[in-house]
């Protein structure tokens, strides 16, 4: 008979995420490209944002990895477009990870000096989670979600470098109380930029799109860090 | 949510150290869990059953502990674990900022034979 013994691990779950995670970052980074990680809840208005920034960058070429559980009318509508889209369906998983985006960086023909956004699956709990490389974690919050979600989410919060609070056209219609949702927001980071926009009107996105070129013009003089 | 990927890498980390230790197989697995991670332990336990089977991890026994979130006070230092809705100090109202208390996710140590 053998005898038990123990063996001391102390190896997190996630590191190997996370390493992938960072290859991917440097790889982006080598080449000037400035990785954006969007998150937020199904319709909160992500790839409305995207839309309304990308129109607003002002000569950066801008790419978009749609990540989706299994359609792909994301990408087609931005297709139409004419932006640049490419599509990961998870099959089921509620976030995407570093190793599918790692594939997919790997297969497509990013030019340099230019900006990806990656859509991720419409949730507000497991894609803060997960780091997939990016430079800026975009965290898309919108006024009919209702000012509790710090409070409710307060990962997706404390880890965004990036607020855009969306929909503020339709602050007549609901309850939103600003004062308790940026308490909420400022409890769990001091440092997050806040935009308020609204896909209707469009306003807010140009502030928005100012802030993310003048990171990827950071990243392109190669001094940026790593998203938090 | 995400059960089934994390539990396989679960089973992989344990096999490697398995390995390293050169035993044929692993018998306990202690993990770390901050409950912000928002890892259910029940389903982890599911899952686990069912991926393991034919693996060095096949009817080990699982042993989770879980961390509490804590928050830190910025005005009185106090460590405080928040009340829903609110993330106020219980000592001095000031708001508490997040720590890495809570955010554990790892494997602590295993058995193996
Ligand atoms: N009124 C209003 N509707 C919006 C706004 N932004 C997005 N929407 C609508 O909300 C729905 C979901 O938006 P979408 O961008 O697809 O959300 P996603 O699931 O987060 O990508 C769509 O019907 C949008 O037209 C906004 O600022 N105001
Ligand atoms: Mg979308
Ligand atoms: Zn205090």
């Amino acid at each position: 008979m053998h005898d038990v013994k123990k063996v001391n691990v102390m190896e997190g779950i996630l590191d190997e995420n996370d390493h992938i995670a960072a290859h991917v970052n440097e790889k982006l980074s080598k080449n000037g490209i400035l990785c954006v990680n969007v998150m937020g809840a199904p319709g909160a208005g992500k790839t409305t944002t995207l839309k309304n920034l990308i129109r607003r960058l002002d000569g950066l070429v801008a790419y978009v990895i749609e990540g989706d559980i299994e359609s792909d009318i994301d990408t087609q509508e931005l297709l139409g477009l004419g932006i640049q889209a490419y599509q990961i369906n998870t099959f089921g998983a509620c976030h995407l990870d570093a190793p599918m985006v790692e594939s997919m960086v790997d297969s497509i023909d990013l030019g340099r000096n230019s900006i990806l956004f990656i859509e991720n699956i419409g949730n507000l709990v497991c894609p803060a989670e997960f780091s997939i490389g990016e430079h800026v974690k975009m965290l898309v919050a919108s006024v009919t979600e209702g000012s509790d979600k710090p409070y409710k989410y307060p990962l997706a919060f404390e880890k965004a470098d990036m607020i855009v609070l969306n929909k503020v056209d339709l602050r007549p219609y609901v309850d939103f109380d600003e004062e308790f949702f940026m308490k909420g927001v400022r409890a769990l980071n001091k440092d997050a930029m806040v935009f308020k926009t609204s896909g209707k009107s469009g306003e807010g996105f140009k502030e928005a799109a100012a802030w993310l070129s003048w990171k990827a013009g950071q990243a392109c003089n190669g001094n940026q860090h790593h998203g938090r | 949510m995400h059960e089934y990927p994390i539990t396989q890498q679960i089973i992989k980390i344990a096999e490697k150290h398995c390995l390293l230790a050169q035993s044929g197989s692993v018998k306990k697995i202690s993990l770390v869990v901050g409950d912000c991670s928002g890892l259910v332990g029940d389903s982890i336990d599911m899952y686990f059953r069912a991926i393991s089977e034919g693996s060095l991890c096949e009817g080990a026994m699982l042993e989770i502990e879980r961390i509490e979130p804590k928050l830190r006070c910025p005005s009185c230092g106090a460590l405080f674990k928040r009340k829903p809705m609110s993330f106020a100090c219980p000592e001095c109202e000031a708001d508490g900022q997040p720590t890495e208390i809570g955010k554990e996710f790892y494997i602590k140590e295993i058995e193996v034979e």
